[in-house]
């Protein structure tokens, strides 16, 4: 009867397991071994050779890039956190009716219906030096020229980012704030503290969780974009993504998987340093 | 069932085309079954049309798969995939990069019908006799190989052709009149501070650097020894050029595909740019001027051709050799000209042109009415010209083809740093 559980166990974790082993593991074993490989123009020859490491890390746009993509990865962070929080806040504790907050939250939801590069996309015509924003600006006589630095920027590359990825921390948010018992608030209230000290002292701690599966989810999208980037700095600005897929368009894959080895160990690391601060799966 | 369903057809076209087309010698395979060949052709997108594949069959019988790809794709499958094609529809630089694996078979010159009719780019590297070869990959050096089976290039003609040309154009840059005002006459301007914030390079490192190039050394900065195989320095120094341009502010954009290059123009954010021909046209379309400004440096010039696969032999090799006579006897040449390409055997292509068409796009004439493309979107209004002139005004001051350096892989690492800088 044990014994059959013990197998019925298995059995039940083998499917998800399996899944795992085929699209996850093994074709990151493949990009790390990929990535000790050697290439020239044509052929990629199976080898082992620091060569790719070497260079990356002899090379200055190497530091220069990775810091370009936790600069956008800290920004973007900073910006989503600040709007999802107090989204989340609003339909969480100012909305009565549980109609209206699920009404609310899907509103949030639909631009999420349309693709990622055309929510994207559509934001150069509306920068543009003669675009809307310049425009209307224009005609409310507030500038005499033209804002340049509006697109093709990292204005616009964290603008977009931002735009894109609220979403990821509103959710994550919204969920754990809606478990928050009231009686604690209540409790905080009643014990004399002000709507302020309620939320640094009681509602911030009990959302940690949500928000570092919001920070784990921004982070990584972010760090590991490089179409947004791309299109939205007119391929002015890099970040370690579009290394990547220069790499990948030259043919040249050994050293594209050597740096996508060292971004994934980069966001590995600070993700260790996250679950650091909060127990993600104690807290759920 | 007929044979030689081919020349039957052509016959019943009528006219000059027909006699042009009939006069090629009759491909003697049965027409039941070339019905069931299939060639597989891949290639870049400016000449992979579906259209061909479609005329193909109406005129030939046997079916044509296209493939199109980006042009770094290309000459990974050509290097590398030697079985998954036919026919490779490749540039002459790759063509460079790719004989030496062997993947390709030299073609039999006496087999082609209108060899003779080839312009002499292809052939000696002369459009006229007093013309001044360009650097970087002229196609005639890596048109020609010693003998069947050789992989060393020839330095003069043979008889076994590694390309057949089929499509070249000259590319300069694209400016806005309108929001410029005033004449542009030379590579220089890219990087003249007066268009600070408003101009554009293309972001394809091994088109890109010739752009470059071009710039430096009509600014008299640099001075190359062939601008098509540069040395470190030389690379070096037309980075540390554009970087500092760049710097300050010089460039809105880059841009890597067709449509980003025709908004970028369109929308007025850059007014002076690398651009193609045809990105011209879909600018212009939209009602915006914009003109493919010929300047006094002359321009970077590219061309691909159709180059058969090792594999090849018996009936499909024949089938492959009767398209390639089918080619070049015009009707893909016109087609091509139409779009403000040229045809390697200008002459055939005439017949399939109408007077106006073919006085606008290869003599430079003035239009005596509306231009369109083949799929009929207009181009020119009458009385327009050609920017640019005529074919021999625009190939006869080509300063360079597009090349591929020996020097590659350094100068794509400087491409990435400039790109981060």
């Amino acid at each position: 009867m044990l014994k059959n559980r013990h197998i019925q166990g298995w059995l039940q974790a083998s499917p998800l397991t399996l899944v795992l082993l085929g699209f996850l593991i093994l074709p990151i074993i493949t990009i790390v071994v990929v990535s000790f490989w050697q290439a020239t123009e044509f052929s990629i020859i199976p080898a082992f050779s620091f060569e790719n490491y070497e260079f990356l890390f002899g090379s200055p746009v190497t530091y220069k890039v990775f810091f370009a993509t936790f600069k956008y990865a800290f920004i973007t962070w900073a910006m989503t956190l600040a709007i999802g929080f107090t989204v989340a806040y609003y339909l969480a504790f100012h909305i009565r009716s549980q109609t209206l907050q699920i009404a609310l939250f899907l509103l949030c939801t639909i631009p999420f219906w349309t693709s990622n590069i055309i929510r994207m996309i559509s934001w150069i015509p509306f920068l543009g030096r003669n675009g809307i924003a310049n425009s209307a600006l224009q005609s409310w006589g507030i500038i005499d020229q033209p804002l340049e630095w509006l697109l093709y920027s990292d204005f616009s590359v964290i603008l977009a980012f931002v735009h894109l990825y609220t979403l990821f921390m509103v959710v994550p948010i919204f969920n754990t704030m809606t478990r928050i018992d009231h009686s604690l608030i209540e409790a905080a209230r009643d014990n004399g503290a002000s709507g302020f000290q309620t939320l640094v002292h009681v509602i911030l701690p009990l959302t940690k969780p949500g928000i570092m599966i919001g920070t784990i989810f921004v982070l990584t999208l972010v760090m590991g974009d490089f179409i947004t980037v791309r299109f939205m700095s007119g391929s002015q600005k890099a970040n370690v993504g579009r290394l990547i897929s220069n790499d990948i368009s030259l043919l040249q894959y050994p050293s594209a998987a050597a740096t996508a080895v060292i971004l994934l160990i980069t966001v590995l690391i600070v993700i260790g340093i996250l679950l650091r601060f909060v127990d993600i799966r104690k807290e759920l | 069932m007929s044979k030689m369903r081919y020349s039957r057809r052509a016959v019943l076209k009528g006219g000059a085309a027909a006699a042009a087309a009939s006069a090629l010698p009759a491909p003697m395979v049965w027409a039941q079954e070339i019905k069931d060949i299939t060639l597989r052709q891949f290639g870049t997108g400016v000449s992979n049309l579906n259209d061909v594949a479609t005329k193909v069959k109406e005129d030939l019988g046997f079916t044509l798969e296209m493939t199109a790809l980006d042009s770094d794709s290309v000459t990974q499958r050509a290097a590398t995939q030697p079985d998954s094609f036919d026919i490779a529809d490749i540039e002459y630089w790759i063509c460079k990069k790719v004989w030496p694996t062997g993947n390709l078979q030299a073609m039999d010159v006496s087999k082609i019908a209108n060899y003779d009719k080839i312009v002499g780019i292809f052939k000696d590297g002369k459009l006229t006799p007093e013309s001044v070869i360009a650097q970087g990959t002229a196609p005639h050096t890596v048109g020609f190989v010693e003998g069947e089976g050789s992989s060393t290039f020839a330095t003069e003609q043979t008889n076994w052709m590694t390309l057949i040309p089929t499509i070249y154009n000259a590319d300069t840059l694209g400016i806005r009149p309108d929001l410029i005002g005033r004449p542009i006459e030379s590579w220089t301007e890219l990087l003249n501070p007066e268009f600070k914030g408003k101009a554009s390079i293309l972001d394809i490192s091994s088109i890109g650097i010739m752009d470059m190039a071009m710039v430096c050394e009509a600014m008299g900065e640099i001075q190359y020894g062939d601008k098509g195989n540069m040395t470190r320095e030389e690379i070096d120094k037309t980075f540390a050029i554009f970087t500092e341009a760049k710097k300050n502010g010089q460039f809105r954009a880059f841009w890597k595909t067709f449509d980003e290059s025709v908004n970028l123009m369109a929308s007025g954010e850059v007014v002076i740019q690398s651009m193609w021909s045809p990105a011209i046209t879909a600018v212009k379309s939209r009602g915006i001027p914009c003109v493919y400004q010929p300047l006094k440096e002359g321009y970077r010039s590219w061309g691909g051709g159709i180059g058969l696969s090792a594999n090849l032999s018996g009936m499909e090799l024949d089938a492959a050799y009767e398209y390639i006579n089918w080619y070049l006897s015009g009707w893909v040449g016109g087609y091509l000209m139409r779009q403000g390409y040229y045809s390697a055997v200008p002459e055939t292509s005439k017949d399939y042109m109408t007077e106006n068409e073919w006085g606008y796009w290869f003599e430079g004439k003035e239009s005596t009415d509306v231009i369109t493309s083949p799929t009929g979107d207009v181009l020119a209004q009458a009385g327009e010209t050609r920017d640019g002139g005529s074919f021999y005004d625009r190939m006869g001051s080509v300063a360079c083809w597009n090349a591929v350096m020996d020097e590659n892989q350094y100068m794509v690492r400087k491409w990435n740093e400039f790109i981060a800088a």
